[in-house]
C-alpha cells in the first residue's frame, strides 16, 4: 500500500498523500482508504501517521496556548479579548483582582483599557463557549512596550524552532525579547532599536520563508551580517 | 447574500427510521422510490385571471395565476411576446416562510420553473407580439405556495403548465399605440409540455417527488426538466451535497420516465 | 448564427476566437493578491476577469445566527456595474441571488465545516469583465482564495460550462456563445469525491448529448484543477527557489 508524498512535499487540498493502512494526521483525511490533503502545506510522514504542516490557516484555542491579545470591550464580569481566532476570548475579573473586586468602587477600564495588549493563557475551551483566558501566572499581564507584529499562527511553531532552537536564537543575537504567541502575535521588546529591526526582519523570514529547509542558518547569517 | 440555512434537524430515531427504510426501497408514507404522491391538478379555478390551475402533491399545495396584459417587448428580442414568472413563498403555507421581499428560495423556484417553460419553448413567444419592437403580449406566471410539505419545484411547475395550457389569450386592436381588447379571446399557443422531476439525494438512495421531511434529510436534490420529445430542458441541483456521474444518469433516466407518466395527467395537453 | 449573422463553428470545425471544440480559453490565475482578506484569488479566463476573497472563520454578528455544529457559509456572487456592455445596477439581481446560492451549495460539501462550529466563512465574489462562463470562473478562483485562507477542504472545486453551438458541444463558452447556442450547462466537479457540487443545465439537449456533455465537462474541469493545484503551490515553489539559489 503506497504512500505517494516525501516528506516536506508541497502538496494542497485535495492531494492524494497515501493509500492503505496509513492514518491520517493534523491537516489530512482519510476517505475510503485514501489519504487526502486539507491543507496547502509540507507534508509529513511519522511511522503510519501521514500529515500536512500547513502554510496558512486560522488560529484554534488550545487548553494552556499562551497568547497575545487585544482587549475589545468589558462586560459586567471582565474583557472581551480579540486573540486572532474565530471567537472572542473572556478574561474575567476574578482572574485579575481575586474575589476582592467590588464592581461598583472600581472601573474596570482602569485596570484594562480598550485597547490594551495583553499577553494570557487559554485556561479553558470546550468549543461550545468562547475560550477563557488568564493571567494570573508569572509573564503574563498587560504588555507595556514593545512591537506586536503579525506572523501566520501556523508558522509560529517554525519561530519557534525544535525545543525553542530559533526564536532562543533570536533572541541570544539581538538581545531583544521575543514572545511567540500561538495566536499568530509576536511581541518583540529590546532596547537597541537597530536590534528590535532585526529581530522584526528575522520574523518576516519564517513567514517567507517557512517551508524552506536551512532556515535557522539563514536567518542566523543574515543577523549577523547586519549587526 | 447567501447564507447556510438554520434546518431543524429531524429527531434522530426518525430519520433512522426513514433511512431503514430506504435500505429496504420503502418510504415512511409506503411508496417507492420512484413513486410519486397522488398528482391532483384542477384547472380555471380562478375565473379573473386569464389561466389558473391547482395542483397538490399530497400535502403540498401550490397555485399558479396567468395574467395577460400587453407592453413593450424586451429591446433585445422586439419580436417576442414576453414570459415572466414569479413565486411567493406565503407565510400562510408553513411556519418557516415570513412575509417580505422575495428570497433566495422563492428567487431560485420561479427561475427554475421560468427555466423549464422557457427553455422547452413550451409558450410560442414569436407568435405573441402584435407590433415588432412595440407592443407584444406579457405573460405573468405567478406561483402562490398554499401549503409547503417538500418538492415545490415539481408542483409549482405542473401548476405552471397547466396554467398555461388553460389560459385564453385576450384578442386586441391597435389602435396608434394602444392596444384595445376586442373582448373576444383566443388560445395561448403552448407547444410543448415540459415536465420537472425532482430527486432527492439521502444516504446514497435516489427518491423522487421528496416529502419535506425528506427534504429535510437530503444532501442534495436535482430536478431534471424534459420536452414532450424527452430532450432535458432544465436542470438544477440544489442543496449542499454532491451527486456522482452515475447517480446524475439514473436520475435523468428516472426524471425521463416519470416525466411521461406525469405529462399524460397535465390537463388540456393532447400529447 | 452569431450576431452578424457569421457562423459561430466554421468549416474546419473552429470556433469564432479560432478554439477547437473541446478548448478551454487561455485562463491566469493569481493567488493571495488582497492584504486584508483572509484568502485571495484572482481569475481571467478568456475576457472574463474575476477577484474572490474569504474572510474568515470568524466571528458570527449576531452571534445567534451561528450554527452550534459547525461553520455557516456566505456566498455573494456579484458583478460589477461596468463588467457588461451596458451598466448592470449595482443591486443584486435575481440571477445574482439564485447563483450566490447554488454557488455556496457548491462548496458546502467540500468545506470541513464542523472545524468551526458558532463561526462564519465569507466568500465574496466580484465579477470586474464578464463575457461568459463567469459562475464557472467565480467557483474555480473562490476555490483558491479559500485554500489560500487555510481553511481546510475536501478538495478544490474546478468548475466549467459545457454548452452547444450550431448542433456541437462545446466547452467553456464565451459570451456570444453562450446566447446563441442551443444549450448551457455549468458544471463544478470535486476530484476527489468524484462528484458534481452543482450543475445546472439550460436550452435542449438529447439523452446522447447530454451523457457526452457531461463527460466533455469533467475533462475540462480535470484541465482546470491542475491549472489551480499549480496556481496554489508556485509562489511557495518561488520562495523556496530564491533562496535555494542564494545557497
Amino acid at each position: 500500500m503506497p504512500l505517494l508524498v516525501e516528506r516536506r512535499q508541497l502538496v494542497a487540498p485535495g492531494d492524494l498523500l497515501a493509500e492503505g493502512e496509513y492514518l491520517a494526521g493534523d491537516n489530512a483525511y482519510k476517505d475510503d482508504g485514501r489519504i487526502y490533503a486539507q491543507r496547502l502545506g509540507l507534508a509529513d510522514v511519522r511511522g503510519k501517521r501521514v500529515s500536512v504542516v500547513a502554510l496558512k490557516g486560522p488560529y484554534m484555542p488550545r487548553v494552556g496556548d499562551l497568547v497575545i491579545g487585544r482587549i475589545v470591550d468589558t462586560t459586567l464580569g471582565g474583557w472581551i479579548v480579540d486573540i486572532n481566532s474565530p471567537y472572542t476570548a473572556n478574561l474575567s475579573v476574578s482572574d485579575v483582582m481575586g474575589k476582592s473586586f467590588s464592581p461598583e468602587m472600581v472601573s474596570l477600564t482602569k485596570i484594562l483599557a480598550i485597547g490594551d495588549i495583553i499577553i494570557a493563557k487559554i485556561s479553558a475551551f470546550d468549543r461550545t463557549r468562547d475560550p477563557a483566558l488568564t493571567i494570573k501566572e508569572r509573564g503574563l499581564g498587560k504588555v507595556e512596550g514593545g512591537v506586536v507584529i503579525d506572523l501566520t499562527p501556523t508558522k509560529v511553531p517554525r519561530l519557534i524552532g525544535k525545543k525553542g532552537s530559533m526564536i532562543n536564537m533570536i533572541k541570544q543575537l539581538t538581545g531583544c525579547e521575543v514572545i511567540a504567541g500561538q495566536n499568530g502575535k509576536v511581541l518583540i521588546k529590546g532596547r537597541n532599536l537597530k536590534m528590535v529591526e532585526l529581530a522584526i526582519h528575522s520574523v518576516r523570514m519564517v513567514e517567507e520563508q517557512a517551508h524552506t529547509s536551512g532556515l535557522t542558518d539563514r536567518i542566523r547569517k543574515f543577523i549577523e551580517e547586519k549587526k | 447574500m447567501s447564507i447556510t440555512p438554520q434546518t431543524e434537524p429531524l429527531t434522530k430515531i426518525k430519520s433512522k427510521q426513514i433511512i431503514e427504510f430506504l435500505k429496504l426501497g420503502k418510504r415512511l408514507d409506503g411508496r417507492s422510490l420512484t413513486q410519486y404522491r397522488d398528482v391532483k391538478i384542477e384547472a380555471g379555478v380562478i375565473g379573473k385571471a386569464e389561466g389558473s390551475a391547482q395542483v397538490s402533491l399530497g400535502n403540498t399545495r401550490v397555485l399558479v395565476g396567468i395574467k395577460v396584459e400587453t407592453g413593450p417587448p424586451y429591446s433585445d428580442t422586439p419580436n417576442m411576446g414576453v414570459l415572466t414568472v414569479n413565486a411567493e413563498l406565503l407565510p400562510l403555507a408553513h411556519e418557516i416562510f415570513e412575509p417580505g421581499p422575495p428570497d433566495e428560495n422563492s428567487i431560485e423556484l420561479a427561475r427554475v420553473v421560468d427555466r423549464s417553460l422557457r427553455e422547452s419553448k413550451a409558450l410560442d413567444l414569436e407568435s405573441l407580439v402584435i407590433v415588432p419592437g412595440k407592443l407584444a403580449y406579457v405573460v405573468f406566471v405567478d406561483i402562490y405556495i398554499l401549503n409547503h410539505d417538500g418538492n415545490l419545484f415539481d408542483a409549482s411547475e405542473y401548476a405552471a403548465i397547466s396554467g398555461l395550457m388553460n389560459a385564453k389569450l385576450p384578442v386586441v386592436e391597435v389602435e396608434g399605440e394602444e392596444a384595445k381588447p376586442t373582448g373576444d379571446f383566443k388560445e395561448l399557443p403552448v407547444r410543448d409540455c415540459p415536465v420537472s422531476v425532482t430527486i432527492a439525494k439521502i444516504d446514497d438512495a435516489l427518491l423522487v417527488d421528496p416529502t419535506l421531511e425528506e427534504e429535510t434529510m437530503a444532501t442534495a436534490k436535482i430536478t431534471i426538466t424534459t420536452t414532450k420529445d424527452g430532450r432535458i430542458c432544465a436542470i438544477q441541483k440544489s442543496g449542499g451535497g454532491t451527486f456522482t456521474f452515475e447517480e446524475v444518469m439514473e436520475a435523468q433516466k428516472i426524471a425521463r420516465s416519470k416525466a411521461d407518466e406525469v405529462r399524460s395527467l397535465i390537463p388540456g395537453w393532447r400529447g | 448564427m452569431g450576431e452578424s449573422g457569421r457562423k459561430l463553428i466554421d468549416e474546419n470545425g473552429l470556433r469564432i476566437d479560432g478554439r477547437r471544440l473541446d478548448e478551454l480559453r487561455p485562463i491566469r490565475m493569481e493567488v493571495g493578491l488582497l492584504a486584508n482578506a483572509d484568502g485571495s484569488a484572482y481569475i481571467e479566463q478568456g475576457k472574463s476577469k474575476i477577484i474572490v476573497a474569504v474572510y474568515g472563520p470568524r466571528e458570527v454578528h449576531p452571534k445567534h445566527l451561528g450554527l452550534s455544529d459547525r461553520a455557516i457559509v456566505r456566498c455573494r456572487y456579484h458583478m460589477a456595474p461596468f463588467s457588461t456592455q451596458e451598466r448592470k445596477s449595482p443591486a443584486p439581481s435575481r440571477r445574482e441571488i439564485e447563483l450566490s446560492k447554488i454557488i455556496r451549495e457548491a462548496f458546502e460539501p467540500v468545506i470541513f465545516s464542523e472545524y468551526y462550529p458558532r463561526s462564519m466563512i465569507d466568500i465574496f465574489i466580484e465579477v470586474l469583465q464578464s463575457d461568459g462562463g463567469t459562475r464557472c470562473a467565480g467557483i474555480t478562483a473562490a476555490s483558491l482564495a479559500l485554500a489560500d485562507a487555510g481553511i481546510p477542504l475536501r478538495d478544490l472545486v474546478a468548475s466549467c460550462a459545457v454548452g452547444k453551438v450550431e448542433g456541437r458541444l462545446i466547452v467553456d463558452l464565451n459570451d456570444e456563445e453562450d446566447k446563441e447556442g442551443e444549450a448551457d450547462m455549468p458544471v463544478a466537479y470535486i476530484p476527489a469525491l468524484d462528484a458534481v457540487s452543482l450543475l445546472q443545465m439550460d436550452g435542449q439537449l438529447t439523452e446522447e448529448e447530454f451523457v457526452e456533455a457531461l463527460k466533455m465537462a469533467k475533462e475540462a474541469c480535470m484541465k482546470i484543477y491542475q491549472m489551480q493545484k499549480q496556481a496554489l503551490k508556485q509562489k511557495y515553489v518561488e520562495a523556496k527557489e530564491a533562496v535555494e539559489e542564494q545557497e
